[in-house]
């Protein structure tokens, strides 16, 4: 059956990028445990509405854990405290009545604030440009059966295909590192046939772009894979990293 | 006017190819002298950027979101469409193309669906190449499965996860496009216009959202792909950014908006539970596959599901519908679901809700085969109810999902407007009056990757070393138009928030003019409609400036589009009196219930005019003349 609650929310307002930032508290009344974390949200910010002041800007936008659009640190923690949850699948009943809760944006290098909890995340499709494809042309492909994919790898290629690309990982680690979502990128391209001949450049490019956005690297905390709300495995960067050190020793591309 | 869809002549298995070399083509030295703007970077709109830089063009993609990956087409789940027979059960071109039509209810045009089945081959080469996991059998080829309204296996799927590989197959090849300068993407922009020089389309007013900005874009031909207006109902399984703005200026414009009365209830959601919720979450319809749906026989039966002994439940799909069961089409298991609750069988707290139960599958096959198929579906389910699937039957209840309606296209997919371009589901093309599952991947995906790159060539063939320029004057008066409609919201001042008008204006759509209408319910819906839109730019509370990233004017913006493009939706309703696929009209149906069409009077499109606010728009019918099947009551016994 539904129940309420009541919380006290301390919420990061940003003007601009520029703006010093600081948190506001603000107190969420009669809360049903049937809400997700941002309808709960939603209903803030009616209420600033109509209070007259500004409500929080927040991202989002399909609602259902699938986009990466949202996300946000609660308590310090990306997507929040469930395991395997966008925030905008998180529902109150994972808390309890008279919670604090702080709420921040990802803090990370690469990624400024634009307002509040508006972060911009556009590094991450600079790496994708890098190197995240398939060179093929719509047009020019054979038939989809001629090459046979082992279910298996079809499997783990679907496994690390799957990242929304929050950016969660990078906001986990301490050192904001993206590793992980070039890892699934990479891992997803190079276990199937069609992304081999690519392989080596891909790794080599991708990570030098990571490098040059201001990514840290990867010091094996395991942060990332614990808040990855698809459950990305670690396993894809120990696979980039054998790309990215095959291609080094091997690859005519430097 | 004289609607010209531009069919073709000759054999309908032979109109494309022999269409494609009448087409004037442009020379590669050509292509890049032409830019083109593309608006929206779902499954339609990524694709055709992609393909279009491939071929050599200048693309500018905009999107609403922080990037290209993230449109709404990512949350698609069971499949994609195709004739590729591997299964040996009897597919063929004919036959994707023959459900396709039936499925919609005989409101599609021939020529344009049957291209579709002929391209839906080549979508499933292209995708496998850009390295999209599909499933695989244990030998490594393709899987498929089944899907609603048919009874061959011709569904390709990766996990529940269809929609959002294919985008990211489609926003990869951008990426790569914009590495190789083909492509510039303009993300957190809202098109708030369309530009018309000498009556053709060149350009676009767009909102910066960060900064407020208004800005011009110029181009040789726009395309829109700005997907479907299933947000007008408030509550739905659109994102929350979707919504009709870009289709609707382009209408105010003077581009034809057909059939917007074709909306499509998607029978397998997760049921609404409280005042607060902000959308609905849907559950791919590949769950049917294994999932029984059933009521409790006695109405107002409040048992938990399991102590419900089998002789007093009524699966009703099944014993309506023998030979399809739990996979008849969309609208047919929706309006199913809405009879059973309106007869007090309804389940759960709200009594709007049937059991989706899986029982027997895991009983069938295990577990773990289930989990495999459905895993993701499951866990998403369990996460928004709190309920485990695997041991308690899941709860479902239909919510608008899709739009068949759109912009008026014709078989080179322009509209009304010299070049403007729709793909997708911003148009109405292919789907008639009902859309079949895993249709709207091949629709985007066919649109973007295999017929616009080929049409919109001809159309710029004619135009080679005009000049565009955002200095023309036409671009400072829309501009113009677009400040002053901002100032105007931003300086209503009233007492209720947009997003308050906008759930009422959704609940005055979902009771009147939803799953089953009447001419009553349409009359008052529109005296509603034409209240609500009056009081809302009286009332409406919009916070903050224009120089800033402002949500509640962003929203407030759609908002007032929706009032008065629900109205042309109402109108839409009460000029089609029968009732065909989504389009259900109490006073047209068959003695079992089912919808009944006029053939002779309504076998047609309706494409509207847009006549100024407040007026009558203008109806224009194009005849759908059906030279290869036979008009036959749907029946899914």
């Amino acid at each position: 059956m539904t129940k309420t609650i009541n919380l006290t929310l301390k919420v990061w307002r940003q003007k601009s990028p520029k703006d010093k930032g600081h948190f506001e508290t603000y107190h969420a009344r009669n809360i049903s445990t049937d809400m997700s974390f941002l309808e709960m949200l939603d209903v803030i910010n009616e209420q600033l509405t109509l209070d007259g002041r500004e409500p929080i800007a927040f991202d989002h936008d399909c609602r259902e854990g699938i986009c990466g659009m949202c996300g946000a640190v609660v308590n310090g923690r990306p997507h929040g405290p469930e395991k395997e949850t966008t925030l905008c699948q998180l529902h109150m009943r994972h808390f309890k009545d008279g919670d604090v809760l702080a709420i921040e944006p990802w803090r990370a290098r690469a990624f400024k604030v634009v307002k509040d909890l508006v972060m911009d995340r556009t590094p991450l499709d600079e790496i994708m440009q890098a190197g995240g494809y398939i060179s093929v042309n719509a047009g020019s492909a054979p038939d989809a059966n001629t090459i046979p994919v082992p279910a298996e790898t079809a499997e783990l290629a679907m496994d690390a295909a799957q990242c929304i690309g929050c950016g969660a990982c990078v906001a986990a680690c301490p050192n904001a590192s993206a590793m992980l979502f070039v890892g699934a990128k990479v891992s997803h391209l190079a276990l199937l046939p069609q992304g081999r001949p690519e392989a080596a450049r891909r790794a080599i490019r991708m990570i030098r772009e990571m490098d040059n956005l201001g990514f840290g690297n990867c010091s094996n905390e395991t942060e990332c894979e614990a808040e990855c709300p698809k459950g990305i495995s670690i396993t894809n960067i120990a696979r980039l990293n054998r790309e990215f050190f095959k291609a080094s020793f091997f690859a005519s591309e430097k | 006017m004289v609607l010209d869809a531009k069919v073709p002549g000759g054999p309908l298995a032979q109109k494309w190819d022999r269409h494609r070399f009448e087409l004037k083509l442009v020379s590669p030295a050509n292509k890049r002298k032409f830019t083109i703007i593309v608006v929206g970077t779902g499954l339609a709109g990524g694709s055709a950027a992609a393909t279009l830089a491939e071929l050599g063009y200048n693309v500018k993609s905009f999107c609403i979101q922080d990037s290209p990956r993230r449109a709404h087409s990512i949350a698609a789940q069971g499949g994609i469409n195709a004739a590729k027979n591997y299964p040996n059960d009897g597919d063929s071109i004919w036959r994707l193309f023959y459900d396709t039509i039936k499925g919609g209810d005989f409101r599609a045009r021939e020529a344009n669906v049957y291209r579709l089945a002929q391209v839906s081959n080549l979508i499933i080469d292209h995708c496998t190449a850009q390295g999209i996991p599909f499933a695989r059998e244990y030998g490594g080829l393709l899987a498929n499965r089944s899907f609603g309204g048919a009874q061959v296996s011709r569904t390709f799927y990766a996990r529940g996860q269809t929609g959002q590989q294919l985008l990211l197959g489609a926003y990869s090849a951008m990426m790569r496009q914009v590495t190789a300068g083909k492509i510039r993407v303009f993300p957190r922009r809202e098109m708030l216009d369309l530009v018309l020089v000498n009556g053709h389309a060149k350009g676009i007013i767009t909102r910066n959202l960060i900064t407020g900005e208004l800005e011009r874009h110029a181009a040789d031909a726009v395309v829109l792909a700005t997907g479907g207006y299933a947000n007008v109902y408030f509550l739905s399984t659109n994102a929350m950014s979707s919504n009709v703005t870009a289709t609707y200026r382009a209408y105010k414009r003077g581009a034809f908006f057909a059939n917007p009365c074709f909306t499509q209830i998607h029978p397998t959601c997760i049921p609404v539970h409280g005042t607060y919720q902000s959308k609905l979450t849907l559950m791919s319809e590949s769950l049917r596959n294994d999932g029984r749906v059933w009521v409790p026989k006695k109405p107002g039966d409040k048992r938990p599901p399991n102590e419900i002994p089998e002789e007093e439940r009524d699966y009703y799909l099944e014993r309506k519908y023998p030979s399809f069961g739990n996979l008849v089409p969309r609208d047919v298991a929706s309006r199913n679901a809405k009879a059973q609750c309106d007869q007090g069988k309804g389940v759960g707290e709200t009594g709007l809700a049937v059991y989706l139960d899986f029982a027997d599958a895991i009983k069938r096959d295990g577990r773990e085969v289930i989990e495999r198929k459905y895993g993701n579906l499951f866990a998403m389910y369990q996460k928004i109810t709190g309920e485990d699937p695997y041991q308690t039957p899941m709860k479902i209840y239909p919510a608008v999902h899709y739009t068949m309606g759109g912009l008026w296209v014709d078989y080179n997919l322009m509209s009304t407007i010299d070049g403007l371009f729709v793909i997708g589901e911003a148009n109405f093309s292919d789907h008639g009056a009902n859309r079949l599952g895993a249709s709207a991947l091949m629709q985007g995906l066919a649109d973007g990757y295999f017929i616009l790159p080929y049409t919109i060539g001809d159309y710029l063939a004619g135009y080679l070393g005009e000049k565009v320029s955002t200095d023309h004057s036409s671009f400072k008066e829309v501009e113009k138009e677009v400040r002053e409609k901002t100032d105007r919201l931003l300086a209503i001042g009233g007492k209720r928030t947009v997003d308050d008008f906008h759930r009422q204006l959704g609940l005055i759509m979902w009771d009147y003019c939803g799953m089953s209408r009447t001419n009553e319910g349409l009359e008052k819906a529109r005296r509603m409609v034409r209240e609500l839109r009056a009081e809302f730019w009286e009332n409406a509370l919009v916070p903050g400036n224009d120089r800033d990233l402002n949500q509640s004017l962003e929203r407030a913006g759609r908002v007032a589009d929706f009032l008065e493009f629900a109205e042309l939706m109402i109108v839409d309703a009460l000029a089609r009196q029968e009732s065909c696929g989504g389009h259900f009209n109490e006073a047209y149906q068959t003695e079992d219930n089912e919808a009944l069409r006029d053939d002779e009077n309504f076998c047609h499109v309706a494409a509207w005019q847009y006549k100024g606010v407040d007026q009558e728009p203008e109806l224009h019918k194009e005849p759908l003349v059906f030279e290869n099947v036979k008009l036959t009551q749907r029946s899914y016994k």
